[in-house]
């Protein structure tokens, strides 16, 4: 029944007048072509799936890096790896998940394929900025393996404490990387964080109003805002260090009154909302994946995103549990426990909600459900172990043990990585036209979620046995020796998980399945267009009556129309009742986000090493927007004649 | 009772679950309450969700979605959750107070007459300083291991001289950084005669793996002899061949950093060896204080600790005989 | 073609960045070997000695340099040479070198001493050692790139730190005749 209700806004060509709109269309949004257009393509279908590859190769360096050092880890007083390297290679483990992985794929891939989808449009807003973004964290990356591969690889752990990372201990070049790092990961998630609150609140499809937003959507907002309020305790902390260490600024200098606990408070600020970026698209995806597998709307949508927004404010409030070891007052330490116990509450609203919605729905057990249920047999187990480190006693027992490794392994893998691997299997056909296979991607979740508890396990009694975390070896007498190898066997699975993962892909889009527009008969919008989308997104653009616009779509649903197809012309609308109330039109492909992307890479890695790289890079930079920017006559001459003012 | 069952579990000298403070007790007593709520929690949870899937999920395939959910089942679905939220806050109060309780707990101790001593980390090892009473010719400057009166009330004061590191005794308390321009203190209490071991906990650098440290409890009479005897310079060697071990330290790279009391040698860059003998572990708590351990340690300490800032002294077996004949003599 | 040959000129300048950060721990028998100056003479003094086992990255090695530094503070430099504007002995961050401003030549001048209070560490410090204080009292003076020279310290700052100082131009060494009696 549903597939005639939603007839008119599920994108069929029948007619001829229908077909030659298309091939308009097509020619007006195709992508350019050959080796040059590669580096012009705008689009964030385009964009969304490089951004996904990248940060999933990224995730597989950093995990070969953990196997190097399980392998390290393995034998007691163990002399393969001197510690130098060891501390590299944990070092590169934890930037690479955090910054080139986890944040990445969570918040910025899928945001920028699915967002625009889901609200119903044909791209994202500020398409270059977007392009931009894209080609920064790709160059941010590269810079810090080509980096590592010199013997140049940042080696003060992913959260690099002042002095150790400063001017007088951290001599050479290494921590400066890792600011540069930073600096490249901040302005990429900023740029994809403005253009995702632009496209929700702008850009969606008329109907859609703040009610009827689809949760992932939701919860990517969510994360935008805490990006744009996050990042810059980051920005800063990681700056003043690379002047502090090039220009020889006093800021962490103890002895001149600079404070050493003031990095741990810039960057905590930072990092405990860092957590919730990369958690909250998982939840997104398990509210999304939930729905559809139990073949209903979820329950207590609006308590979900209640739950959403309320985690985005609380997360802003921990950031010191990280730091209850460093002599803070009791009365702060008080304050720090309440705040991180209280956001055990909307997290357990959200848990309660997705099992009241599988518990009176019809789950449907297919590999994306497999995934979800793996998210809930581990992430609640990291949720549990957080409040252990959210109360101040047991926190100081706990604190840099392999007990908050455990814990956060739990947190981020539970809480993203499973999610994550079910989104793949949800949204694979979406992006590819192809299925993955039912059966390999069986074998895959079963290795890795055995795999994942084999290895990490373990470690919470590795921690409350007394193993300090960032050890590169440890004693034969001190009864550790034994766990650390169970773990390392358990990379092993981990390992054939992940890899059969990449063979079912690999086989999959050779001569897998062909996937129809909605395999899974789900309700959101992504499902109304070709698998994969074409290079418009939607024939028509659609409108919207309900959360699950697919599934709550009336019989005679309406489509917009009217548009000019003769440029890249979209509907704009009101913030909170997706009222229509304008038209704009989105940029042409351009070579120059990619030529200031280079310009600025050029500029943040000469800053590594000469101060004035800033100043000299400006130029070169500016020339870069001025030729972004740049408006051409027949262009600004349209827009004028059809009251387009914005230039976005 | 879960005590028993969970403590067999973790023997041993650096764990927290085998306290023998007052302070590391408290906090065991907390961490069970929270591990025994949140692993019932836990249960009923994934119980919960396992009935969900196990009872209803559709063996045919797809069905067709719902169009409007049953209203009577949401209403009762809406009930459950919310019961279900309101018991999460209670027990998360529960948690808190008993968290607060403990943080409480563990600050009461008299520090009035607590015993004062001064540890400061090093890249890669810690020194002690026992100020006591305040007088400069009864201070006992030390290495790695920190000796304290059973029963007694000591208050660790602790700040780095380079880099942040983080004390901490698992058996005994929770961990306190030692960090660059403040002073933290800490104040302990061992009611069980022994060594305990501890290690840093925060990042260092090279060797953070190798920077560990022993808390010696032992009788109030045993600690008096142990520090009128730390507070005598270093012995006058007896035998023509620690004569000559002695004259090997002065000579060589030695004297550059360490001190002996009673001797020439009085540089501070590295620990104070004037009773080094007397001491159960060299290398911060690397390896036992043996003479083999000791030897290889001189000869050689980048392929045991690599990074670490002692170089290695390659000389003529007999000199380094001598040698560690003298240091023996350091008791 | 031309492409490649830019990427390889690109990666070649990058392996410079395995020189600056290569720390070497165990220096090896050789190069552990306490300093011994044996050759004490006024007429060798300041000479080119023979290049000899200098390990060999040290002058190039950010890590070494930095231990240098510290092993200047340790071993109480400062007590004479202060942080480089001189006290009791000679400035070490102008262009004035009285035996020599090379590696070899500092390293000689610290191993066997000098005339009027230089004293000789023979046999105190260990080779490796002196070779990194030799790199960083280059370094006093801008001799070193400054990617390899130490940032500032977390001390009172005092002096510019080493990696932004201009690099001084020191003219042939002028060794000083022996005063017999200490000058007024």
């Amino acid at each position: 029944m549903s597939e005639q209700r939603a007839a008119l806004i599920e994108q069929t060509i029948s007619t001829a007048e229908e077909a030659e709109r298309a091939r308009n269309l097509e020619r007006i949004w195709a992508e350019p072509k050959g080796f040059i257009g590669w580096f012009k393509a705008v689009h964030h279908t385009t964009i969304g799936k490089r951004y996904m590859v990248t940060a999933f190769a990224f995730f597989l360096a950093g995990g070969l890096l953990a196997g190097a050092m399980r392998l390290q880890l393995a034998f007691p007083e163990s002399h393969l790896m001197s510690p130098d390297l060891y501390n590299q290679i944990f070092t590169m483990h934890g930037s690479i998940m955090m910054f080139l992985f986890a944040v990445p794929m969570m918040f910025e891939a899928l945001a920028v394929y699915f967002v625009p989808l889901m609200v119903g449009t044909r791209n994202i807003a500020f398409p270059r900025l977007n392009a931009f973004s894209y080609y920064l964290f790709l160059f941010g990356g590269l810079m810090l393996f080509a980096f590592f591969f010199v013997n140049s690889g940042p080696d003060r752990g992913w959260f690099a404490y002042v002095p150790l990372s400063g001017p007088d201990y951290g001599a050479g070049k290494r921590a400066d990387i890792w600011a540069q790092l930073i600096t490249f990961t901040e302005v990429s998630a900023l740029a994809v964080a403005v253009e995702v609150i632009v496209t929700v609140f702008k850009l969606r499809a008329p109907g859609m109003s703040l009610n009827r937003i689809p949760i992932f959507v939701w919860g990517q907002v969510v994360v935008a805002f805490m990006v744009i309020f996050a990042m810059p305790g980051v920005v800063v902390s990681s700056t003043m260090l690379l002047l502090d260490r090039t220009a020889s600024t006093q800021f962490f200098n103890p002895a001149v009154g600079g404070d050493v606990l003031l990095f741990q408070h810039l960057f905590w600020w930072f990092g405990h909302p860092e957590v919730y970026i990369i958690f909250l698209p998982g939840t997104a995806i398990v509210s999304t994946i939930v729905a559809t597998f139990s073949r209903r709307h979820v329950f207590g949508y609006m308590a979900l995103v209640l739950s959403l927004i309320a985690t985005g404010f609380v997360a802003f409030g921990l950031w010191v549990h990280h730091m209850f070891a460093t002599g803070i007052p009791q009365m702060s330490e008080a304050f720090f426990t309440a705040a991180s116990m209280m956001i055990a509450i909307p997290a357990g609203a959200q848990i309660f909600c997705w099992l009241a919605t599988i518990v009176t729905g019809k789950p449907v057990l297919k590999t994306p459900m497999w995934w979800v249920l793996g998210f809930f047999f581990v992430f609640i187990i990291g949720g549990m172990t957080g409040i252990f480190v959210a109360s101040v006693p047991v926190d100081l027992q706990v604190h840099d043990t392999y007990f908050v490794v455990a814990h956060f392994h739990y947190v981020l893998i539970g809480g993203a990585v499973f999610p994550l691997f079910g989104a793949f299997a949800y949204w694979f056909p979406k992006i590819t036209g192809r299925m993955l296979s039912e059966r390999i991607g069986m074998w895959s979740f079963w290795l890795f979620t055995i795999g994942f508890n084999i290895t990490f396990f373990p470690m919470h009694i590795l921690g409350l046995r007394g193993m300090p975390r960032r050890v590169y070896t440890y004693p034969a007498d001190a009864g550790w020796t034994v766990l650390n190898q169970i773990q390392s066997c358990g990379y092993l699975l981990l390992f054939a998980g992940v890899s059969l993962f990449l063979w079912n892909v690999w086989t999959s889009l050779r001569r897998g399945e062909a996937a129809p527009p909605n395999p899974w008969q789900a309700g959101g919008l992504e499902w109304a267009t070709d698998s994969p989308p074409r290079a418009y997104n939607f024939l028509n653009l659609p409108t919207v009556n309900g959360s699950e616009a697919l599934w709550d779509a009336l019989p005679d649903q309406p489509v917009i129309s009217g548009l000019h197809e003769d440029v890249r012309e979209i509907v704009t609308t009101r913030i909170h009742d997706a009222e229509p109330d304008g038209r704009d039109e989105l940029p042409e492909p351009s070579i120059w986000p990619f030529i200031a992307a280079v310009v600025t890479t050029a500029l943040f890695i000469g800053s590594i090493f000469r101060p004035i790289a800033v100043s000299i890079g400006a130029i070169p930079l500016a020339i870069a927007l001025i030729g972004w920017f740049w408006p051409t006559r027949e262009e600004s001459e349209r827009r004028r004649r059809r009251d387009i003012w914005q230039k976005s | 009772m879960i005590f028993s069952f969970i403590s067999p579990m973790f023997p041993g000298h650096q764990t927290p679950l085998s306290p023998v403070g007052p302070q590391a007790r408290h906090i065991e007593h907390n961490l069970l309450l929270i591990f025994s709520i949140t692993s019932i929690v836990y249960v009923i949870v994934i119980a919960v969700l396992a009935y969900g899937v196990v009872r209803n999920h559709a063996r045919e395939g797809f069905v067709p979605h719902t169009l409007v959910e049953d209203p009577e089942i949401e209403r009762k679905a809406t009930w459950i959750v919310g019961a279900a939220l309101g018991l999460t806050i209670i027990l998360l109060l529960v948690m808190m107070v008993s968290s607060f309780y403990t943080s409480h707990s563990t600050a009461v101790l008299a520090q009035a007459q607590a015993i004062k001593i001064d540890v400061y980390g090093h890249q890669w090892w810690w020194e002690v300083e026992y100020p006591i009473n305040e007088q400069p010719y009864r201070m006992v400057r030390t290495a790695n291991e920190i000796h304290v009166p059973v029963g007694a009330v000591v208050t660790i004061h602790a700040t780095s001289r380079d880099v942040i590191h983080s004390f901490w005794a698992p058996n005994i308390h929770g961990k306190k950084d030692l960090l660059p321009g403040y002073e933290n203190d800490l104040t302990i209490q061992v009611d069980q005669p022994g060594t305990w071991r501890g290690q840093c906990a925060e990042f260092c650098g090279l060797q953070h793996a190798h920077m560990a440290f022993d808390i010696v409890a032992q009788s109030r009479e045993d600690f008096d002899r142990w520090y009128e005897q730390q507070l005598s310079p270093a012995p006058e060697p007896a035998s023509s061949q620690a004569i000559h071990g002695r004259e090997v330290f002065l000579t060589h790279a030695c004297v550059m950093c360490h001190t002996i009391r009673g001797t020439t040698a009085g540089a501070t860059v590295g620990p104070d060896l004037t009773h080094l003998a007397s001491r159960s572990m060299i290398a911060a708590g690397t390896l036992k204080n043996t003479r083999g351990n000791l030897a290889g340690w001189i000869s050689n300490a980048q392929s045991i600790k690599p990074g670490v800032r002692m170089p290695p002294n390659p000389m003529p077996s007999s000199d380094l005989n001598d040698l560690l004949a003298y240091l023996e003599t350091l008791r | 073609m031309r492409p490649m040959l830019v990427s390889i000129l690109l990666l070649g300048s990058l392996l410079t960045g395995c020189k600056r950060e290569q720390r070497v721990f165990d220096p090896g028998a050789a190069g552990s070997q306490p300093a011994n100056g044996t050759v004490l003479s006024e007429v060798a003094a300041g000479q080119q000695p023979p290049k000899g086992n200098q390990p060999n990255p040290i002058a190039e090695s950010a890590y070494a340099v930095a231990e240098g530094k510290r092993f200047y503070q340790a071993y109480n430099c400062v007590g004479c040479h202060a942080n480089g504007g001189g006290a009791i002995g000679p400035a070490l961050m102008d262009s004035e070198w009285i035996y020599g401003s090379s590696l070899e030549q500092i390293h000689s001048t610290i191993v066997q001493g000098r005339p009027n209070g230089m004293p000789s560490y023979a046999g105190k410090i260990p080779d490796y050692q002196v070779w990194e204080i030799a790199a960083y009292v280059r370094s006093m003076s801008g001799q070193l790139p400054s990617d390899v020279a130490p940032s500032r310290s977390d001390h009172m700052p005092m002096v510019v730190p080493e990696q932004s100082r201009p690099q001084e131009h020191p003219g042939a060494e002028h060794p000083q005749p022996v005063v017999s009696e200490p000058s007024r």
